[in-house]
């Protein structure tokens, strides 16, 4: 089934969502990869302030192309998530409740899920063109030096993603995969 | 001697760079829609249709099919009677992705080292070039930009000839089921049997050019392609790792002779923004 979501996320918000759930994110979400993710855990390893709050907000793993004129933004799907395994649990840790990607996550993530009652959702990898159209503002907020891999903070309307993983652990790559092996 | 200017083979790259990543080859469309008609899962069939809807807006908006522009392999099969002339034939090239990938508007997606600063090289050079000379006087361009999701899931095994087939099978399926959801699936399986370590990885490579449906040309490869296609899809996976049965669109082997002692396999899997132009100059 189809929910609406608003951003920032809530408890309430998270404990109704369940792996399968097809969802249309609303509001403002962050950007981040490899580079920022790696720099935004040194500075919260340095006692420093972050770019961003992280309280109830959802990180996009995403490197977006540049925008042709007269676009928001250019093309914008999600890059696998695996890669942001080493640093999403404590960005979870400091507030974070959800994350968009795509592909597997690690136990150390599924682990943090449960316990800070988070979300992963996963957005169609390899349809940038698509997302693109959910995205309404993009303003670099951090680390423009960094180019694509910089944190966006972005506007989104009826953003759709899936949830992979529910704040129960519940994974729909692993359910999914069994109900249809055969 | 026909003389050919490497202008024109910039200009070519260029144009071939940009259009590989608007606009996805009939042959992967096709394929996509016959994937939605076979695929079980209704949430299965969701994801193929909006995959479908991507590549409509790509191709009518004139914008990436997907954000990763990948790096860009360039592969050229050069005339031994063509004389190039006015410049360097590899700084032609490089400057061609350049030219697209800026004009283009594409993510520059390269860093100059792979493990020291790792800085963008900013315009998405150097391109991975494939130079093969040929019998007469063309040129030969095809650039199939590859993203880094698939390529990751990629894997190579020097396998003993006593391993035979069901040897290759298990690494193939192995491989597969361990990538899950990572490659964007549905995916194109690329697999090169023989050789040596860098010509089977050029062979699995280059089996992702060929036209989805078509076989080896080896009625045996060909059975081999068959049953391998079928087991892939039967793991379960499905678009993208949701569960399903569309986890491969095709899988394509490319065989060479091999040393009396080996049997290399390389897999390099492709995602479903299965990308590549060409043009004969």
């Amino acid at each position: 089934m189809t929910k609406r979501v608003n951003t920032p996320l809530t408890d309430e918000t998270v404990t109704g969502l369940q792996s399968g759930d097809r969802v249309l994110l609303n509001g403002y979400i962050y950007t981040g990869r490899d580079a920022a993710h790696k720099r935004l855990v040194d500075m919260l390893n340095r006692g420093e302030k972050l770019p961003l709050e992280l309280e109830g907000q959802v990180i996009y793993y995403v490197g977006p192309c540049p925008a042709k004129p007269g676009k928001v933004i250019g093309s914008a799907g999600p890059t696998t998530s695996g890669r942001m395994d080493a640093y999403a649990p404590l960005l979870m840790e400091k507030g974070l409740k959800g994350m968009i990607g795509k592909g597997l996550r690690n136990k150390d993530v599924v682990d943090s899920i449960i316990k800070n009652k988070a979300v992963y959702f996963a957005a169609i990898g390899g349809a940038g063109a698509l997302l693109a159209e959910s995205i309404k503002e993009a303003e670099v907020i951090a680390f423009p030096e960094l180019g694509p891999e910089a944190i966006y903070k972005l506007k989104v309307e009826n953003f759709p993603v899936t949830v992979i993983i529910d704040f129960e652990g519940n994974d729909l790559y692993k359910t999914g995969k069994e109900q249809y092996k055969k | 001697m026909r003389e050919i200017n490497v202008d024109i083979i910039t200009k070519a790259v260029e144009k071939l760079c940009i259009d590989a990543n608007y606009y996805l080859p009939q042959d992967v469309k096709e394929a996509l829609e016959k994937a939605v008609k076979k695929e079980e899962s209704p949430l299965g069939k969701e994801i193929l249709n909006d995959i479908l809807k991507n590549q409509d807006i790509a191709r009518k908006d004139d914008v990436p099919i997907c954000q990763d522009t990948g790096l860009a392999v360039v592969f050229l099969e050069l005339g031994q009677d063509v004389r190039l002339v006015g410049g360097d034939l590899n700084e032609a090239i490089n400057k061609g992705v350049s030219l697209g990938y800026t004009n283009g508007y594409l993510r520059k997606s390269s860093v100059d080292d792979p493990f020291i600063e790792r800085k963008n090289t900013g315009d998405n050079t150097p391109a991975i070039i494939h130079t093969t000379i040929v019998k007469g006087d063309k040129v030969k361009i095809v650039v199939a930009p590859k993203g880094g999701g698939s390529e990751n899931m990629s894997s190579l095994a020097m396998l003993k000839p006593s391993d035979g087939i069901e040897g290759i099978k298990k690494f193939v399926i192995n491989t597969v089921e361990n990538a899950g959801s990572n490659p964007c699936p549905p995916i194109i399986v690329g697999i090169g049997i023989g050789g040596t370590i860098e010509k089977t990885t050029l062979l699995a490579k280059k089996s992702l050019l060929r036209n989805i449906g078509e076989h080896n040309i080896n009625p045996k490869v060909a059975q081999l392609e068959k049953e391998l296609l079928e087991e892939i899809n039967n793991l379960g996976i499905g678009p993208q790792g949701f569960g399903g049965r569309m986890t491969a669109l095709a899988v394509n082997i490319e065989t060479f002779p091999a040393h009396i002692a080996s049997m290399p396999v390389a897999i390099n899997i492709q995602c479903h923004a299965a990308r590549h132009q060409e043009v004969l100059i």
